[in-house]
């Protein structure tokens, strides 16, 4: 057995090498010796197992034993029409495409930002002396690749990526979008750097998709995020993967002085998913809006694990994950929530609520407040249930059908999460994947 | 248009209805009158559908057609409808497209062409007007934070909007104000015709000072112990229930009867 995990990490050492040397020459030194040292934490966690408490009910051991061999630039040659289902209206010239997790300047565009707004490939930002500071400062110093296997796997492949900065005071109206599709069978490592400057405000999709339903390929994503005092980010990720992929993605946000971070994830896609979001407080008056919708369904499975530290006095947090699951599909949400000490005047809410379309589906869900200040205000709960017989018995007594009646209660159940997203596309597409037959029906919702 | 034969029902194991016996004609409005218990709710639910209730013996006709045998949907998309005692809520549905689909289940039903959102406005509009609600309520959840009185009136405009042959308004008077009666009332009259049919299953006399029935039936017990003009609810408003369960108390067993609601 141990022989046999070492085999799967070492599956990736040749890989690694080859990395090494191609960039040797033009990234700066001191990336290669963050790869360095991430891939060495990476050998030594290898990849977690059930007996962790982490991932006690997600299995991983389908990804390590698939050994999926890292993508390399220019493998695939997706054209712009390809790419049509999976961009959104509002970002039309607001968007990096992003192929096996590297940067395509063919299919992307960025008029629509304002000027000062840098939004750029991470490879090329590396290389230039502007962004150094920046990036040094950043770039790894928020997920934590000593302890998780799979930021470590991703930081060892540190190379694309998108890297954005908005700069002090600057409202960015045009969404940015940042579109991460696969092509082929490989493991890709998209890697993200938002840093958001003093008093700016912008809107930032993360979407995932693969270029052909069916394809088996791992994405192993890390989304690290820097809010300056005062700024405000709105940002989605959407996960529709290939229903035979999996995806691992860390999101780890770090607040300043007054900021808001609101981040709403969908999950649609992938065969075996874990989302790990964590936010710190790190400053008075921060407050952060961790909202999700989960929609799976036949063998599907989806895991969240979101970590809320509130390190400082006066900071809020909101937190709804709402989870749709039919046929034998499975969904894990453990939410902690850490008010420290000192942490006075905390203002924390976590709600996780599941709806099962089916007998087999079935949820693990925990969420976990550890408090050690006294002067705070905090709720948690978590449910899990099915479609009410009253409710559809209301439905049907109105002359809808039972399937057409079920449908929209779910759409309902849905909605919670679905009205306070903003951009129109994505809430078009939710609402067809809730619905499906039935969107054409209502399309009356502003009636 | 209705024809209730010895009508038996249980809900959970216990027998609430014990051989009804009703017959409705296009144009009539029928009240259905008892104490707590005696099983008018009960009818009410059976006659619509709710899985909860099993019919044990007897039949009811709809035009010619064994009603029992639709589920509640087609009931619906026939004609008929139940105005909730306790209306339901659900959250995330806004009350215009739940009753923009509906609309549409019975269009399509009958043949004709579904309205689009535009088209649907202006009907909603109109039918609104008739229970006097206005445009706010039709972009909320349907009944989610309604009170008591505007749930009512939520029933009522379903029924406008669905314009139902045969509709049983299940105690809508309990929980109304006088004003709120006043507007639920006068929006049933307004479209009660010559075409169709109204139950009113009610505790009180209040209500038919508003919509006046041409029978009232008394139930008690399970069974149909009174029938008469509208004169025979004042007589019940002055002598109370006590009589009547006294009768039926006599008559034949009440057993499980308290389970009714």
């Amino acid at each position: 057995m141990v022989t046999e995990i070492a085999k799967e990490q070492g599956a990736y050492a040749a890989p690694f090498r080859r990395l090494q040397e191609k960039t040797g020459t033009d990234a700066p030194s001191w990336v290669a010796r963050l790869r360095e040292s991430a891939f060495n934490s990476f050998e030594r966690l290898g990849f977690p197992s059930v007996r962790q408490e982490e991932w006690k009910y997600t299995n991983v051991a389908p990804i390590a034993k698939a050994n999926f061999e890292p993508a390399v630039e220019n493998e695939s040659a997706l054209d712009a029409a390809q790419l049509q289902p999976f961009v959104y209206e509002e970002s039309r010239a607001s968007r990096l495409v992003f192929v096996n997790g590297f940067y395509s300047p063919e299919l992307s565009s960025t008029e629509a930002l304002p000027e000062g707004v840098v939004a750029l490939d991470l490879a090329a930002a590396l290389r230039e002396e502007k962004y150094a500071e920046t990036l040094r400062g950043q770039l790894a110093r928020g997920a934590d690749f000593g302890e998780n296997a799979f930021t470590a796997l991703n930081t060892s492949f540190i190379e694309s990526g998108a890297f954005v900065l908005v700069p002090e005071g600057a409202q960015v109206e045009a969404p940015l979008h940042l579109l991460f599709i696969s092509d082929g069978q490989s493991l890709s490592s998209p890697r993200v750097l938002i840093v958001a400057g003093r008093g700016s405000t912008a809107t930032v999709i993360e979407s995932y998709a693969g270029a052909r339903e069916g394809d088996a390929y791992f994405t192993n994503a890390v989304v690290e995020v820097s809010l300056g005092e005062g700024a405000r980010l709105n940002h989605y990720k959407v996960q529709r993967e290939s229903t035979d992929a999996f995806h691992v993605a860390t999101t780890r946000a770090a607040l300043a002085r007054s900021s808001a971070f609101n981040l709403t994830t969908i999950t649609l896609g992938a065969r075996l998913s874990r989302h790990d979001v964590q936010v710190t407080l790190d400053a008075e008056g921060a407050e952060c809006w961790v909202d999700g919708l989960y929609i799976v369904g036949g063998t599907q499975h989806t895991d969240t694990h979101s970590v809320i530290d509130h390190r400082r006095p006066h900071c809020t947090s909101h937190q709804l994950y709402k989870g749709i699951l039919d046929g034998k599909s499975r969904a894990v949400f453990n939410g902690k929530v850490f008010v420290r000490e000192g942490a006075q005047q905390t203002d924390a809410q976590q709600t996780n609520r599941n709806l099962l379309l089916s007998n087999e589906a079935r949820v693990d869900t925990k969420p976990q407040l550890e408090i050690f200040a006294d002067d705070v205000k905090c709720a948690h709960g978590a449910t899990v249930g099915q479609l009410e017989a009253e409710e559809l018995f209301y439905l049907t007594s109105r002359g809808l059908n039972a399937e057409l009646a079920r449908n929209l209660l779910t759409y309902g159940f849905a909605e919670e999460v679905i009205e306070k997203i903003k951009i129109d596309s994505i809430r078009a597409q939710l609402d067809e994947a809730v619905l499906n037959r039935l969107h054409s029906n209502l399309e009356t919702k502003n009636l | 248009m209705l024809e209730i034969k010895d009508l038996h029902a249980t809900v959970d194991g216990n027998e609430i209805l014990k051989g009804i016996n009703l017959s409705i004609k296009p144009g009539e409005v029928h009240a259905i009158m008892g104490p707590n218990g005696s099983g008018k709710s009960t009818l009410a639910k059976v006659l619509a559908g709710h899985p909860a209730y099993e019919v044990t013996k007897g039949e009811v006709l709809y035009e010619g057609k064994n009603l029992l045998e639709l589920a509640p949907d087609e009931r619906a998309r026939e004609g008929v409808f139940l105005a909730f005692q306790y209306p339901i809520e659900i959250p995330g549905v806004s009350n215009a497209q739940f009753l923009r689909l509906a609309y549409n289940e019975k269009r399509k039903h009958l043949g004709e062409e579904e309205l689009d959102p535009l088209e649907f406005k202006d009907l909603l509009k109109e039918r609104a007007a008739i229970v006097e609600m206005d445009a706010s309520f039709m972009t909320r959840a349907v009944n989610e934070g309604f009170s008591g009185g505007e749930k009512k009136r939520n029933e009522i405009l379903q029924m406008a909007v669905l314009e139902p042959k045969l509709a049983v308004l299940d105690e809508t008077d309990s929980g109304l104000d006088i004003d709120a009666l006043r507007i639920v009332a006068g929006g049933v009259n307004k479209l009660r015709n010559s075409e169709n049919a109204i139950i009113l299953v009610t505790h009180y006399q209040r209500l038919l000072n508003y919509i006046v029935p041409d029978y009232v039936h008394v139930l008690a017990g399970g069974r149909i112990v009174r029938e008469g003009g509208k004169e025979l609810a004042l007589e019940l408003e002055e002598k109370g229930y006590d009589w009547i369960k006294a009768q039926a108390a006599g008559s034949g067993s009440t057993a499980g009867a308290s389970q009714a609601s």
